[in-house]
């Protein structure tokens, strides 16, 4: 479990972190989502102990993670942004070093290494040097750091950053496998990324957290009316028939057709259906009705709308 | 979490007495901090031989030793090793903070400092690796000038009390020097920004006993004693004070305090 609790830190005048509070559950894979500057970087900082709070607290485990830092950072594997690791070493002899560092027992040490070097890949780039690694390599040989030492808790600074599409899903599904048994915080500014692979998104924006919950709850929450897209041809007045019809708001002209097929938009209330009312007022205005269909408010609309202005 | 590590750590409800191997400086786990404090050393070692600096540092650093000792020792025929530890201090103005200037700089420039500090080590204990990896290669440079007094013993009676205590001295202003580098080295992101800021420290420390007559006469005895040279004469001399010990102890204390405090600040 990860607990945060009022998680403040400002650059000079800039609130990087403000008065962030949220929990994160064993087997659950948190994203953290926002645009560039909104404050993930620096949140992840704070958790993986690289940076110290103003204000707030972080709990890993029963761990205060300001006052136990040390202890803090043995339970957890981070991967941070850009993955800055040594560009002169092996591949091979960064993780004995990563395992050394993680103080690892010499008889489990070697066996850790070979399993990361499976598990992320890595079987034909041991022999390398990290400078020579393509960018998803790198990033792989950043994920088998953070894992070396089994950690309990995972934090993974934007893990798919400049990965290509295969690469992406390897590293989803594997992020994925982790999740159920261990306790994932990831950060993103991909959409469809923490969409795939998170159970729980936690928007932030400028330093605050402006949603919070289950993707598909955040998309219902963010639902205040539904919005229904029509193509009709039909005589007389369609826009006010159809403006007369129950929990309707507001009718718009869309996008016309043909000059008979005309484009209308419905506005009305979330919690009624109404597509079966304005069938059944088509057939008995006698319009012909070329297309309807109801607008689903994707996680981008959600986010667009929390995070622009 | 399956245990990987062999080490337990010791219960924390008991009030137990300290571990084996327990040290105030270290904490609680001394034995993996000593594990951890290693590993760094090692790689950084291993970074020192892997780049060409080193070797370029290496190979000046011996050729004016060498040129300043035996253009000298020529010249006034005598079987010992003065000339070479007179000059030494000089040297290592320039080699200490050229041996410390990448330490920090790099890692904050490129980003691994990071990586460094969420590992689970202290600053000390980070600072401990990086110096000790620092001073095992300049223990090996000036380890091969250990040469000269080999030679010179062969063509007549060698002294060895004051070679072995000018070696002594060498090493530990090496050390004072090197912590003053490593202090520079996290000021700044800049590796030649670090080296000269090193360096202008050490000089300072150099030249401090040189200005004597510039100094109202009761503040000349401090003055005096403050100076680098002051010190490692008594060395050279074979006598290893330990007013000059402490002294060296000292610059070597409150360069690790002041880097601490530095690299504190950037959380």
């Amino acid at each position: 479990m990860i607990r945060i609790e009022e998680l403040s830190k400002n650059f000079s005048t800039v609130k990087a972190v403000d008065q962030v509070t949220f929990e994160v559950k064993k087997g659950e894979i948190l994203g953290l989502l926002g645009p560039n500057g909104a404050g993930k970087t620096t949140t992840l900082r704070l958790i993986s102990g690289y940076l110290r709070p103003d204000q707030g607290r972080i709990f890993v485990g029963d761990q205060d993670a300001v006052e136990n830092t040390e202890a803090v950072r043995a339970m957890i594997g981070y991967l941070p942004e850009y993955n800055p690791i040594y560009q002169d070493m092996l591949v091979y002899d960064y993780l004995q070093y990563i395992a050394a560092m993680r103080a690892l027992a010499p008889e489990v040490k070697e066996e850790r290494v070979r399993e990361m070097v499976t598990t992320c890949g890595l079987k034909d780039e041991v022999g390398k040097r990290i400078s020579e690694l393509s960018k998803g390599n790198r990033q792989r040989v950043g994920l088998a750091q953070a894992m070396l030492h089994d950690p309990e808790y995972l934090i993974l600074d934007e893990p798919t950053a400049g990965l290509d599409p295969n690469q992406i899903s390897d590293i989803r599904d594997l992020i994925k496998r982790l999740g159920r048994k261990k306790t994932v915080i990831l950060s993103s500014h991909i959409l469809s990324e923490v969409e795939a692979t998170c159970d729980r998104v936690i928007i932030i924006h400028q330093g605050k957290v402006v949603a919070d919950g289950n993707p598909k709850d955040l998309q219902r929450q963010a639902v205040d009316e539904s919005r229904i897209h029509l193509k009709i041809a039909g005589d007389g007045n369609v826009n006010e028939v159809l403006k007369k019809l129950e929990h309707v708001y507001k009718v718009e002209a869309d996008e016309n057709e043909s000059k008979e097929i005309r484009g209308y938009l419905v506005h009305s209330a979330h919690d009624h259906d109404l597509r079966p009312d304005i069938f059944r007022l088509a057939q008995k205005e006698g319009w012909v009705l070329y297309e309807m269909h109801r607008e689903v408010v994707s996680l981008e609309s959600i986010f667009r709308r929390l995070t622009s202005g | 979490m399956p245990n990987l590590t062999k080490i337990k750590q010791p219960a924390e409800t008991v009030p137990a007495p300290p571990p084996a191997g327990f040290s105030p400086l270290l904490g609680k786990n001394t034995q993996r901090a000593w594990v951890r404090i290693s590993a760094l050393a090692r790689k950084e070692l291993y970074s020192y031989f892997y780049s060409p600096i080193a070797y370029v540092v290496m190979v000046i650093y011996l050729l004016f030793a060498g040129w300043f000792f035996f253009s000298r020792f020529f010249l006034f025929g005598q079987i010992e090793m003065r000339m070479y530890f007179g000059t030494a201090p000089l040297l290592l103005m320039f080699l200490a903070p050229a041996i410390t200037m990448r330490l920090l700089a790099e890692e904050i420039n490129t980003g691994s400092y990071e990586m460094l500090m969420t590992l689970p080590l202290t600053i000390t204990q980070m600072l401990l690796g990086k110096f000790l990896a620092a001073f095992a290669f300049l223990a090996v440079i000036i380890g091969v000038t250990l040469s000269y007094p080999l030679t010179i013993a062969s063509l007549g009676p060698l002294d060895w009390g004051p070679v072995m205590g000018g070696y002594l001295g060498l090493l530990v202003l090496g050390a004072a020097f090197l912590s003053i580098g490593l202090f520079t080295s996290a000021l700044t992101r800049n590796q030649i920004v670090a080296f000269i800021l090193g360096f202008a420290l050490c000089f300072v420390l150099f030249l401090v006993d040189k200005i004597l007559m510039l100094i109202p006469g009761f503040l000349v005895g401090f003055f005096e004693y403050l100076g680098v040279e002051y010190h490692t004469q008594n060395f050279s001399r074979g006598v290893v004070d330990s007013k000059d010990l402490i002294y060296f102890a000292s610059i070597i204390i409150i360069a690790f305090i002041g880097t601490r405090l530095v690299l504190e600040r950037r959380k």
